[in-house]
């Protein structure tokens, strides 16, 4: 074995090119064996290209990467595995209609004169997943077990078939906590042989329990490698987020808040979002802060009732309303721009000028069609307003770029008039001009009384617009920050901040 | 409104040109198909045969349009046939009036479009397993209302919606034509053909953009049902009878082809109802080449298949997009094109 000094792999300089864009720039990544090595990263960081250039699954545009003083170049997950790389996914890749014994030995298994010996296997099953502290009947169908033992039965196959770096892509996402104990015992013995893991994950808590160094991306560059010991959840969690994390004070004038538009109490649901307390004024931006998963998305959408929630109560300008689905919202004159543009936003095959009248025409009811009149005049005002480029209104809305597709949405719900305004996430993958455009939009509206309630990943953005700021944090509301005390560095303490000291 | 009527032209255009080749081609193997003369107070020639034949498919083709734009299929529709006459030919026999009989089986199409639609929408049972159910069962209830028999009836009302005529033209095709014009009103001058395709290219948006997906996918089967009733009672007043076992077998294949000829995604979204009502005509078009031609009936299956696969290869992306290719690389050299010109039409 390698002494404790040397890598067990090095990547230098991968790069990795898209078309228009830059996934990975120069990333450098040290594995020493007997670490768990944590990669972190938003969502598009690059931390996926990473790992799929080391496997093989992407062909890296330059860079090299060592294994055991030797230069590699796997062009498969197959190929790596057998130089020693083994991965594990989220979603288990096995066959959860066949055996424990035979997920563990699918296609090299022990032969008896020509015939799979299953005697032999099976004996062989149990002394594998013995030394994982994992005693089950391996002649049982895989889908018997929990997903947690899976996921060990996935991890024995690729540490068998590889042995030397283990990545384990978000692993415990799907998982309780006695689940991910046993998961981190596993990890534990793997360290213990010398293995090289890497863990990537979106629950930080995690991250410094199990790991030894983590590496941080942002936009497809390594924004610092860091031994944890030393470091502190703040310090990760402003790599993560921040650019220039200098604080920023609100330069406008206090707002003119109006009346209690809308009060949720006790609002939840459960295994989504922990029950919570939120009232939204007239004129006001109410930012929602907190990493991926931490139920941005979750509030967005049981407020909206795109996931009809399970307790508590909501009142609009104090009358009880019931929001049991999204057109319920629409008639209380909600509008919600979801996070998935793509997915759950536009219709991509109509035209931009159906798109646009599309929530408005829904409320209406089909019997009622929108004069073609009008139709155009609400489409073409709404162009011009928000300065959507296209070639042509009756042009399918999926040819429009992101930012245009996004305003598109925004005039959809702008043409509905609402009162209650729900963003998430208005300014993910759109250019830097819509970018500014829609921001200036979200403080216009505000200004005319709209509420809005805005979750949002760029926390300057975030201190840009918002009156409120709420923290969110493993799904449920952590901390409120009003007035001056919104700044990224406040956000960036409260969303590191250690469950137990949210009391403040 | 005139770019309306050229948008609509230029949407049909491939199916037309098809129709046109696939007459064509009746009249080179019997020259007299174009003629049609006025007997008896009729229309007769094989024209009229071709509108005339093509009814059932025709009419199940509506309501498979809007089923098929919301990504969905009804593969019942053959077996509501069956259900339709049955019910309508038993009312007939119990002296019902042809109104009667004819309400009785749509209010029956319309149950079992309902009962595919909860399935579907409400259940959220993927529809071509939903319609199955019906498509196997929908036989058997049609045996137990004619009691395993075939029903014959002669209520001169009823026998006119399948054999009559209206000013010299046969009444299905009327009928046809009409329920084709009204459904095709009823979703252009309404937001309806909007919503059901928005539902049928992205469901999850229009749901969060406030569309009740439920009740509009609900509705698409309980016309396509309605659609399928009116059909089953043509068949069973042309042959003046309820056949529960014949009445309608793989006409659901037909109406899914005729909705594919006409260009209509089976992934849902964009429709034309038109464009698959001309995909139903070139269907029955291809059966009376066949007949014309007087190949023995035993070939008539497997010609049928062939020009069908023919006009979906002319209609694949991958021969669309050659084609286009084709084009766009003889444009720029003037050489080229003499040389494409030549290796083209082999």
């Amino acid at each position: 074995m390698a002494s404790v000094t040397d890598p067990v792999l090095e990547c230098r300089g991968i790069s990795k090119f898209f078309p228009g864009a830059i996934a990975l720039d120069a990333v450098d990544l040290t594995l020493y064996p007997g670490e768990v090595h944590a990669l972190l990263g938003e969502n598009g960081a690059g931390k996926s290209t990473l790992i799929k250039c080391l496997t093989g699954a992407y062909r890296r545009d330059a860079g090299t990467i060592v294994l055991n003083n030797q230069e590699i170049s796997p062009n498969s997950t197959q190929d790596s595995q057998k130089l020693g790389i083994g991965t594990v996914y989220q979603e288990v890749n096995l066959l959860p209609n066949l055996t424990v014994a035979e997920n563990l030995f699918l296609g090299r298994q022990p032969m008896w004169h020509g015939f799979i010996s299953q005697r032999k296997m099976m004996t062989m099953a149990r002394d594998l997943l013995a030394e994982f502290g994992l005693s089950v009947n391996p002649a049982e169908p895989l889908s018997a077990y929990s997903v947690a033992v899976q996921q060990v039965v996935a991890i024995a196959r690729a540490v068998e078939l590889s042995g030397k770096v283990l990545i384990l892509d978000e692993p415990t996402a799907s998982l309780d906590r006695d689940e991910v104990d046993l998961i981190f015992s596993v990890i534990e013995k793997l360290k213990a042989r010398g293995l090289a893991i890497v863990f990537i994950t979106h629950f930080l808590d995690q991250v410094f329990e199990i790991s030894d160094r983590a590496t941080v991306l942002r936009n497809g560059r390594v924004v610092g490698t860091r031994r944890l010991a030393d470091a502190s959840q703040t310090e990760i969690v402003t790599l993560m987020l921040g650019r220039q994390l200098e604080d920023r004070i609100h330069d406008r004038a206090p707002p003119a808040i109006g009346d209690t538009l809308i009060e949720l109490t006790n609002f939840g649901k459960r295994g989504m979002i922990t029950p919570f307390d939120l009232t939204v004024r007239k004129g006001e931006v109410v930012g929602l802060a907190g990493l991926l998963g931490s139920g941005r998305t979750e509030t967005a959408e049981i407020i909206f009732g795109a996931v009809q929630a399970d307790q508590g109560d909501a009142r609009l300008e104090g009358k009880k309303i019931s929001i049991r689905n999204p057109r319920e919202a629409v008639t209380h004159r909600f509008a919600l721009c979801p996070e998935d543009r793509k997915s759950d936003g536009i219709v991509g095959d109509l035209s931009v000028r159906e798109n646009i009248i599309l929530a408005l025409q829904a409320r209406q009811g089909w019997f009622r069609p929108l004069p073609k009149a009008k139709v155009n005049e609400l489409a073409e005002a709404y162009v011009k307003a928000l300065d959507i480029r296209l070639a042509s209104l009756d042009m399918p809305i999926r040819l429009l770029s992101g930012g245009n597709q996004q305003k598109a949405l925004l005039a959809r719900w702008l043409a509905t008039n609402p009162a209650f305004l729900i963003l998430d996430e208005p300014t993910r993958g759109i250019d830097v001009g819509a970018h500014a455009e829609i921001i200036a939009l979200i403080e216009k509206l505000r200004e005319d009384g709209m509420a809005l309630l805005v979750a949002s990943s760029e926390l300057e953005e975030l201190v840009a617009y918002s009156t409120r700021v709420i923290v969110l944090r493993d799904r449920r509301q952590v901390s409120e920050l009003t007035g001056d005390d919104i700044t990224t560095s406040n956000i960036v303490a409260a969303i590191a901040d250690e469950p137990m000291a949210e009391a403040v | 409104m005139t770019a309306h009527v050229h948008n609509t032209l230029r949407r049909i255009t491939p199916q037309l040109i098809i129709l046109a080749a696939v007459l064509m081609l009746n009249f080179m193997v019997f020259p007299d198909f174009f003629r049609i003369e006025f007997q008896n107070g009729r229309l007769f020639g094989n024209l009229i045969d071709v509108l005339n034949r093509g009814a059932p498919t025709a009419l199940l083709c509506i309501g498979m349009t809007l089923v098929i734009a919301t990504r969905g299929i009804d593969l019942s529709v053959g077996a509501v046939m069956a259900i339709a006459g049955a019910v309508a030919a038993s009312l007939a026999v119990d002296g019902h009036g042809w109104q009667v009989a004819l309400t009785g089986a749509l209010a029956v199409g319309a149950i079992c479009g309902l009962w595919n639609g909860v399935l579907v929408a409400v259940l959220r049972i993927q529809p071509i397993v939903a319609t199955l159910v019906l498509m196997v069962a929908g036989r058997g209830i049609a045996q137990l209302v004619t009691e395993g028999t075939i029903l014959t009836f002669l209520d001169p009302g009823l026998i006119h919606l399948g054999a009559g005529t209206i000013l010299g033209i046969p009444t299905p095709i009327l009928i046809w034509i009409a329920l084709g014009l009204a459904v095709t009103a009823a979703v252009r001058k309404t937001a309806l053909g909007m919503l059901i395709e928005a539902i049928g290219i992205n469901e999850s948006s229009s749901r969060l953009a406030g569309i009740n997906s439920r009740v509009l996918i609900i509705s698409v089967y309980l016309i396509s049902g309605v659609c399928a009733a009116l059909a089953g009672v043509i068949v069973a007043a042309d042959i003046k009878g309820a056949d529960a076992n014949n009445a309608g077998l793989w006409l659901e294949l037909d109406a899914i082809l005729a909705v594919v000829i006409g260009g209509n995604s089976l992934l849902g979204g964009r429709f034309s109802i038109i464009a698959s009502l001309l995909g139903a005509l070139i269907i029955q078009s291809v059966n009376s080449v066949i007949l014309l031609s007087g190949m023995p009936p035993e070939f008539n299956l497997v010609i049928k298949a062939l020009i069908i696969i023919a006009i979906l290869v002319i209609q694949s992306p991958t021969v669309k997009h050659a084609l286009y290719i084709l084009r766009a690389s003889a444009e720029p050299q003037p050489a080229e094109p003499i040389k494409e010109a030549k290796e083209s039409p082999q």
